[in-house]
């Protein structure tokens, strides 16, 4: 049932492997993967289409076309948009100036109010807050009891004045509620409100009196997870009925993806506060956009899927070399470029230091000489563009130029024109043998370590300026600690 | 629905029907087919409103086709014909022979447990559903095995005293809830209930030693009584994942049947097609309210004619 998009996007993507550009079709076929996984994601359809709609602009732009992995852009562009739209807006619980602050439940019936009000007491207590929690469901059979034992659970007191099961009014109690908080100096009061219908007037109106009566600091709309497409209602049911402040999603220890979170941040455009994550009374956190977005695109499979674009790339790229190579056009640029790339990767040693499953990789990198990189790049940069591309042209008296330039000997130099020449060389042969792991490192330089097909890989990566890594950072995943996966930097 | 009262005077039995209160579930699921341009060419928005029903995305293909290829068979093409060729298709989809309460008033007791994720509408379902079985002469007694959520326990009490039916809850506090049921059977014996419904703490279907526990709740049921029905109530506002519960729950607990609950809100429970038709589960009972008469048998064709904006 779930994991199906990154199959689906990798079939996609391996139709575009021997492209080097995306047509606008071969965007629609990606985004109608996406669009698809979104609605089994429960993002309600009119949430979809706008989104949809907005990716394939930014996707048919510049940023796309030029990127090295076109396909794979187009997916960081939707990780990009879900962030932005769970997170636009995000913001902590805000505090009145004046105590006591007056946080106010509202939302459907069984979406998780009662307890949440528990979880936020608690939350809220182990702040040096000193919340009141009021019960203002009177109508759920047992709703007052069940806060009553809650509160005492997490040894906040609760404002109970009537014992509900339909009776009592409870704009009445929000309202004495208040007044006792004041008196008794409660810094937060928080009010349990009965679990209501969006188009359920009378109910609604009920809830507009409780917050006129209360005036909160803030209202929050919490809502269940595993709502599917009635959630853009309901969260408009709300928003113009109530008003609401900032959301709160319950459930999300559940497998459900939770698109509804997308919905209801676009259609409300209020911030998610918090997740609740259990029945426990610390089942409870601030809400994290990114880990969402993940959640709701299946960021693990994400993950895979980019590592799977990238290795499509890499091929691609590989051949490109590969046929620049048996056209001898492999030039001192290109062999300054693959330098840089390998010293990108150098300074990432430390970096990988911290991070899980890096450890071959590190020791692969232990005996890397950066320097070399500097003394090879300062050579270079002191040719002159047309040396660059022909170093046939590179007699006795442009050497010792080049030299000088450098602040390198001449022996240095007529060094990295052999090495350089052995491993045109020897890519060239390869690249007639038709190999198509063919590394993008020259073999045979002295200092350099022998490039290996892993590493080469990583090389990609960080040339690419490893998405998947960047996915990883923007979505707040844990690194997976399969250190056999085979991918760069423990992703 | 047919419940044998019991004759006061001679013991003998006799049966009585026993009427469910009428529902109109035309107007609780108001009609989002009102806007959809029935046409054979483009039938996108159809697709698009089965999708904003919670049908999901293949049930809304797969019935898009379907009624594309009747259309085509049958030569139709007017929206009129196109609207009553989807009407009699989905109610030929929906229509089982099996919706009906698995319950023999010979049996004494008939068990029922109920089970679903958290406030999905279990212990609200059994109140109204005793109620109107003891309304049709039945003995009820409820079981109490929520013994996790504050007071659950005390929710169904009020219930069982709404409904005029007994009430076996935890002995202790925080009692094992296969224990609770247990009893609950054995005082539904030893009372001579007709039926034993076993009301169960809410649970989220990927938590493995909560479902586990449920399993072990059926089988100490079983020790006494055989179980009639293993209800699944389903909130209508649930989405995708509904599936997702339905399998885990029939997994553990052998689903016998579905409850669609809070239809009398805006969501309009599309996910129940794929269900009856993945996992082969009947949809029995619908809950449209709080109120104690707020629910009724599941019936295809006013489910249906509901999404439909239409009324028999
Ligand atoms: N509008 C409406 N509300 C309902 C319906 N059925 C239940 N509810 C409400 O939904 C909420 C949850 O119902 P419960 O019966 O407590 O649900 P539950 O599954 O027993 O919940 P837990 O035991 O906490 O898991 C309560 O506020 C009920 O009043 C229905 O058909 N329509
Ligand atoms: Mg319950």
């Amino acid at each position: 049932m779930f994991g199906n998009l990154s199959d689906r996007l990798v079939e996609t993507f391996k139709n575009l492997r021997s492209k080097g550009k995306l047509t606008a079709s071969d965007i629609d076929a990606t985004l109608r993967e996406i669009r698809r996984a979104l609605l089994e994601a429960d993002v309600a359809l009119e949430v979809v289409k706008n989104f949809i709609a907005a990716v394939r602009e930014r996707a048919l732009g510049d940023e796309v076309s030029k990127a090295l992995n076109p396909a794979q852009q187009v997916v960081q562009i939707v990780q990009e948009e879900l962030v932005t739209i769970l997170g636009g807006s995000q913001r902590q619980l805000q505090f009145a100036k004046n105590p006591p602050t007056v946080i106010m439940l509202a939302g459907l019936q069984g979406s998780g109010k009662t307890t949440l009000a528990g979880k936020l007491a608690k939350w809220l207590k182990d702040q040096n807050q000193t919340p009141l929690l009021v019960a203002c469901d009177l109508q759920r059979p047992n709703a007052v009891n069940q806060l009553q034992v809650i509160g005492e659970r997490v040894g906040v007191p609760v404002f109970a004045p009537e014992e509900g099961n339909g009776k009592g009014n409870p704009v009445a109690v929000a309202k004495d509620a208040i007044k006792f908080a004041k008196q008794k100096q409660y810094s937060v009061v928080l009010i349990d409100t009965a679990g209501r219908l969006g188009i359920d007037e009378e109910m609604m109106q009920q809830a507009k009196d409780i917050r006129k009566a209360t005036e909160p600091d803030e209202v929050l709309f919490v809502i269940d997870s595993m709502i599917g497409q009635d959630a853009v209602n309901v969260a408009k049911a709300f928003e113009d009925g109530v008003g609401i402040d900032g959301v709160v999603l319950t459930k999300l220890d559940g497998d459900a993806r939770g698109g509804a979170a997308l919905s209801v941040a676009q259609v409300t455009g209020k911030p998610i506060i918090f997740a609740s994550t259990g029945e426990g009374v610390d089942a409870f956190e601030p809400f994290y956009p990114d880990r969402m977005a993940s959640r709701i695109l299946d960021m693990g499979d994400i993950l895979t899927l980019i590592e799977q674009a990238q290795k499509s790339f890499d091929e691609a790229e590989a051949k490109a070399m590969a046929e620049k190579m048996a056209k001898d056009a492999f030039t001192l640029e290109d062999f300054l470029e693959q330098m840089q790339q390998l010293r990108k990767m150098g300074s990432l040693k430390s970096m990988l230091g911290m991070m899980p499953g890096a450890g071959k990789l590190k020791s692969q990198l232990e005996n890397f000489d950066e320097k070399e990189i500097d003394r090879t790049e300062a050579i270079i940069l002191s040719m002159t563009p047309k040396e660059r591309k022909d170093p046939k042209i590179l007699n006795g008296s442009r050497r010792l130029r080049i030299a000088k330039g450098s602040g390198m000997t001449v022996t240095d130099v007529n060094g990295l024109v052999n090495r350089f020449e052995q491993a045109a060389k020897i890519m060239k042969t390869m690249a007639k043998g038709g190999n198509p792991g063919i590394p993008g490192m020259p073999q045979g330089m002295g200092a350099m370590p022998r490039p290996q097909a892993k590493k080469d890989k990583n090389k990609k990566k960080a040339k690419s300026g490893n998405p998947a890594k960047r996915a990883a950072e923007i979505s707040g995943i844990q690194l997976p600690k399969d250190e056999g996966s085979g991918s760069a930097f423990g992703l | 629905m047919f419940w044998r009262k019991k004759s006061k005077e001679d013991g003998s039995p006799q049966v009585q029907e026993v009427e469910l209160p009428k529902r109109n579930l035309t107007k609780s699921i108001k009609s989002i087919f009102s806007r959809i341009k029935f046409d054979l060419e483009d039938l996108g928005s159809l697709e698009d409103v089965l999708i904003q029903a919670d049908f999901g995305v293949d049930a809304a293909e797969e019935i898009v086709q379907e009624l594309t290829s009747i259309a085509k068979k049958q030569g139709l093409s007017t929206e009129a014909d196109l609207k009553n060729a989807l009407k009699d298709l989905l109610i030929a989809k929906i229509s089982r022979t099996d919706s009906a309460l698995n319950l023999d008033s010979d049996q004494s007791p008939n068990v029922i447990l109920v089970v679903g994720v958290n406030g999905a509408g279990k212990t609200t379902t059994i109140g109204k559903l005793a109620h109107y079985l003891v309304s049709g002469g039945a003995k009820l007694t409820l079981g109490a095995a929520d013994t996790f959520r504050a007071a659950a326990v005390e929710q169904l009490a009020t219930w069982a005293t709404r409904s005029n039916a007994e009430l076996v809850g935890p002995r202790t506090e925080g009692q094992d809830p296969a224990a609770v049921a247990y009893e609950a059977v054995e005082a539904g014996i030893s009372n001579q209930s007709d039926i034993v419904i076993i009301d169960t703490a809410g649970r989220l279907q990927n938590k493995q030693g909560l479902m586990d526990e449920l399993g072990k709740i059926r089988r100490s049921i079983e020790k006494q009584a055989p179980i009639n029905e293993v209800l699944l109530v389903l909130d209508a506002t649930t989405g995708q994942n509904a599936l997702s519960q339905a399998k885990a729950f029939t997994e553990v607990s052998n689903v016998t049947g579905i409850v669609l609950t809070k239809l009398d809100g805006s969501a309009k429970g599309g996910i129940v097609y794929a269900i009856q038709q993945q996992l082969d589960i009947p949809v029995k009972l619908i809950g449209v309210g709080e109120g104690i008469d707020d629910f009724g048998f599941f019936e295809p064709s006013e489910f249906v004619l509901g999404l439909l904006g239409e009324s028999e």
